[in-house]
Parts: C-alpha cells; sequence; structure tokens
C-alpha cells in the first residue's frame, strides 16, 4: 500500500520537474518541488473559493457582499461544494506527498512544549532537533487532515440534504462544518503570517521553491544539518562573523 | 395605494431582534381550520391552489391511492394525503389530511434559515419565503418537522405554501378556503377557530361515537396557524404520518444565536493575534541578522 503511494508521488513528482523546474542558487537550499508547490496553490486556491463562497452561506446578512462574485447566494451554495470538493482532493494528494516528513517524533513534542518562548521572540533559532517541518507545521497538517475528513462526511450530508439523510443529520452536521470551517479560518491567519511576515524569507519557499541556507540554520536546523552536513550552529557562528568582518 | 391592507412582520430569518413596527398594531392571528372528519378527498382545494399561484402543470405519480402525487412539491403547496387505516376490530376507515405548511407560530424553517429576509413570519402567523433572499442551502428543510419546503432546482430556491398571504392581506379567505365544497375548509382568527374545532371535537365525541377525537394544535411548536380536527387524537401519525410531537433540532438555536457569531469573532482573534504579535514581539528572522545601527536601550531591571 504505502509502496503503491511512493511509486505514485515519485512519479508525480518527476513528471512535474519536467513541466516546472525549481532554480537554486549559490547559498540556497531546495525545499519544495514543483509537484509540492502545484499541490500547495491549488489547495490554497479551492480553500479560498470554499471560504468565501462558504461565508454567503454562513452568515447572509453579514458575508452578503461576498455573494455577487460568485453570481449571487444560490449561486455560491451551488458552487460551495465544488470548491470544497477540489480543496479536499487536493489536499489529499498533498497529504500522500507529505505523509513521510509530517511524521510525528518526538521532537515535535518538544517542539510543542518549547511554543511559548518562540512565540514570545524569546529564542532566535528554533530547537536544534527541528527537522523538516517542526511540530506547529506538523500540528496544522494533521488538523486540516482531519478537517478535511470532517468537511467531507459533513459537507455530503448538507449536499444531499435533509430529504435522503434526514433532518437531525442535517442539523448537526451544519454545526461540525462551521466548527471545522472556524478552526481552520483561525489556523489560515497564523498560517499566512508565519510564511510572510512573521518569518521573512519563508514565502519563496513556496513560490520558488528555494529557500536561503540561513533561512535553514535558523528555522530548520536538523533538516540544514541532514542536507548540507554541516552543523547549524557553527554555520551561522562563521556567517556572523563574515558580516561583523566587513 | 392607500387602502391597501399589508402584513406586518414580526419575525425575519438571520435577523436577531424584533422587526420594525412589530406590536404597534393590533392584528389577530388568523388560522386555517381542517376538518379531516369531513373530508371528501374532492381536490378542489389542490386545484383551487395551483390556479390562484399561477403554477404550471406537472405530470403526477400515481401510487394506487386517492392522492394525487406521493408529496408536495415546489410547485404543489397542497395535497390530500390518504391513508387507508384499518381499525382494532377490522373495520376500514379513509382517512384524508389536507397537507400544507402548518405555519407554526415557532416556524422550524425560520430557526434554521441563515439568510437575511428570506423566511418572515407575520404579525398574523403567516410564515412566508421571500424568494428574493432565498440562496437555496435548504436547511429550511431539515428545520421543518412537517418536510414542507421544497427546492426547485431550475430557480435554485426554495417554495412552499403562503397561507396566501397576498389574499389575506386584501382581507380575502385563501384560495383553497374559498374552493372547498364541504366546510371541511374553515378560515377566521385563531381564537375563533380553535372555539370552533373543540365545539366540534366536543360533538364528535359526545354524538357520533369518536371517544378519542381532539384538535391537533402541536404546544411543542406553539402552536400552529393550520389546525385539523382528528377522529383519533392520540394518534396523529396515522394521518399520514403527521408528527405528534414535531420538534425543531436545539442544534440550530444555539449554533445561529450563540455560538456563531461568539466563534466567529474567536476566528478573527487569530487575525488580531498575529497582528498584535508582529507589532509588539516582531518577525523572527533568519540568523545572523545584520548588526543593529543603535543599540536598543536596555531595559530597567
Amino acid at each position: 500500500m504505502s509502496t503503491a503511494i511512493e511509486r505514485f508521488d515519485h512519479k508525480a513528482r518527476a513528471v512535474f520537474d519536467q513541466i516546472g523546474q525549481t532554480e537554486v542558487y549559490e547559498g540556497e537550499l531546495l525545499r519544495h518541488r514543483v509537484y509540492t508547490r502545484f499541490l500547495h496553490w491549488m489547495v490554497a486556491l479551492f480553500f479560498f473559493l470554499a471560504l468565501f463562497t462558504g461565508f454567503g452561506i454562513y452568515m447572509p446578512w453579514l458575508f452578503r457582499w461576498f455573494t455577487p462574485i460568485f453570481g449571487g447566494g444560490p449561486l455560491s451554495r451551488e458552487m460551495h461544494p465544488w470548491f470544497g470538493l477540489g480543496f479536499v482532493m487536493f489536499f489529499g494528494l498533498q497529504t500522500l506527498n507529505w505523509l513521510k516528513p509530517m511524521k510525528w517524533t518526538a521532537a515535535d513534542t518538544r517542539w510543542v512544549r518549547n511554543l511559548a518562548k518562540i512565540v514570545g521572540g524569546k529564542e532566535k533559532h528554533d530547537p536544534p532537533d527541528t527537522g523538516f517541518f517542526n511540530g506547529g507545521q506538523k500540528v496544522q497538517f494533521w488538523e486540516i487532515v482531519g478537517g478535511c475528513v470532517v468537511y467531507l462526511i459533513t459537507g455530503i450530508i448538507l449536499w444531499m440534504g435533509a430529504r435522503t439523510f434526514g433532518r437531525w443529520a442535517v442539523a448537526v452536521s451544519y454545526v461540525l462544518h462551521d466548527i471545522s470551517a472556524l478552526i481552520m479560518l483561525g489556523g489560515i491567519f497564523i498560517h499566512i503570517y508565519l510564511s510572510t511576515i512573521g518569518e521573512p524569507g519563508t514565502f519563496q519557499a513556496m513560490l520558488r521553491g528555494a529557500v536561503s541556507e540561513g533561512w535553514a540554520w535558523t528555522f530548520h536546523p536538523a533538516w540544514y544539518k541532514e542536507v548540507t552536513g554541516r552543523d547549524p550552529v557553527q554555520a551561522c557562528e562563521e556567517a556572523r562573523r563574515k558580516t561583523t568582518a566587513k | 395605494m392607500s387602502d391597501r391592507k399589508t402584513l406586518q412582520i414580526k419575525q425575519i430569518s438571520g435577523h436577531s431582534g424584533p422587526a420594525a413596527g412589530f406590536g404597534v398594531q393590533r392584528e389577530p392571528e388568523v388560522c386555517k381550520l381542517v376538518d379531516t372528519t369531513i373530508c371528501i378527498g374532492c381536490k378542489a382545494c389542490e386545484v383551487a391552489c395551483v390556479e390562484w399561484n399561477d403554477m404550471p402543470f406537472s405530470p403526477t405519480t400515481f401510487d394506487n391511492t386517492y392522492q394525487t402525487m406521493p408529496e408536495t412539491r415546489w410547485n404543489f403547496w397542497n395535497l390530500i394525503k390518504f391513508n387507508e387505516h384499518q381499525r382494532g376490530d377490522g373495520t376500514i376507515q379513509w382517512l384524508m389530511r389536507k397537507d400544507q405548511c402548518m405555519h407554526c407560530a415557532d416556524p422550524g424553517c425560520l430557526r434554521a434559515c441563515p439568510a437575511d429576509g428570506a423566511i418572515v413570519q407575520y404579525t398574523n402567523g403567516i410564515v412566508d419565503f421571500q424568494q428574493e433572499n432565498c440562496i437555496g442551502c435548504e436547511f429550511c428543510v431539515s428545520g421543518c418537522p412537517y418536510d414542507i419546503p421544497k427546492f426547485n432546482p431550475a430557480t435554485k430556491k426554495v417554495y412552499k405554501c403562503t397561507l396566501c398571504s397576498d389574499r389575506v392581506g386584501q382581507g380575502l379567505e385563501p384560495a383553497c378556503i374559498k374552493a372547498c365544497p364541504t366546510g371541511c375548509l374553515k378560515f377566521g382568527t385563531k381564537d375563533d377557530m380553535k372555539y370552533v374545532a373543540e365545539e366540534r371535537a366536543k360533538q364528535l365525541r359526545e354524538n357520533f361515537g369518536f371517544e378519542n377525537a381532539g384538535v391537533y394544535d402541536p404546544q411543542s411548536i406553539g402552536g400552529t396557524h393550520v389546525v385539523y380536527i382528528l377522529h383519533d387524537a392520540t394518534d396523529p401519525e396515522r394521518y399520514s404520518g403527521l408528527p405528534s410531537s414535531p420538534v425543531i433540532p436545539w442544534s440550530y438555536t444555539v449554533w445561529k444565536w450563540l455560538f456563531k457569531p461568539v466563534l466567529g469573532t474567536f476566528a478573527l482573534f487569530g487575525l488580531v493575534g498575529v497582528l498584535l504579535h508582529y507589532v509588539t514581539v516582531g518577525p523572527r528572522r533568519p540568523q545572523p541578522e545584520p548588526p543593529l545601527k543603535t543599540p536598543l536601550p536596555e531595559k530597567e531591571s
């Protein structure tokens, strides 16, 4: 089973590397390949399409101004499940693509325990055992996996409606669907913030696919060590000496 | 236009607080009385409904009963439901029940509806769908204990009996009432209809041997503005599934008016939170950062 997934992912990555390209310059490391970036932006596109059509259904008195973009309230409602399906489908592919790096480890538990220090700006570097993804990224990833399952089950119930699944199934699904959406809405602010202005240098990982070595040894030291074979702390100190020497 | 009567709105879907102008004028609640004991199943009311509301003709389905079609449709709001009931002693009873919107005092459709102004309840008790505001989400279908709102895939909106609010607003009775030849259907104020219904039920109990005859006006949803006289009020289910104690899923009330705004605000705190973080703590940059131009002032300890 897992080998079939691996074969599929391997082939998909190879195909997308032929379609697009990832240029890694001197002093940079390859972070995300074309296939990963493509999936990420398809997920993002369908997430926001589903989010904005969903707003028009969630609270029309507040978000009615979103609906004309999609051709009015009823058409927003009509398209929302299709956007949602797109989101779940592409995120499903991303899940397969990221099954390995998203595996939870003891280092992630330590990372999450250390969260307050990082949020408070007390630590300039992430803990030395932080790998390709840190504990926070993994929490968000698995939250979205769970959220997608909730979306899919409750979404189909809401789509087919009370006359197929019964009144109570719809009444309960509607609450669960909304809660799942609100958790993701809260999460997307944190995700966008950290990947843009919160931790500068991150955004290009998903745009060009490459990050600076400085970014890597700062935020993902264990990953830096794994791909370069050099010690992240020493590498950082070396760079510091160079900048102060100038 | 000055002599035109308009109906005063009492409740609006997706809209908290009272409707403007509610309670200013005294308006009696209206009620449709359906005496199932003298309905002959002639279906004049069905025709009158389709005629008055100018609904397109649609083919019917015959299912070996005296029913026009299995259930009401988006363009067929009034259906005489038929059930052949076998009594304990083996005798047969034909039960005809006029199925339509019950115009509940506490309407489940209005509670479930998220769209501002898609469903309104008038002071006189009529619950009316305003299709121009409907987004076709069909939550009303799950809110309704009587399975009345029906979705039209062509317009992507939901439709149901209006209790002829256009006629009632002009001081006329609903079309079905006007068409009924047996006097099975009556229309008036809720108080009057309840009085007539109770008198008739008493008559059925005392003079016609229907010991359990009674009035159907379920208090679990605050009563309805369509009231039935039943031969046996102890078992309304036998009248083609009339619920004896209709309920509205509680999740609609709790979620819609409490958790939706509260949790929605919490989600927005995510936005406020990250902005505050940027302003107070600031970004984390890849190390080493360039040296600061002027050193930070030392904190007083």
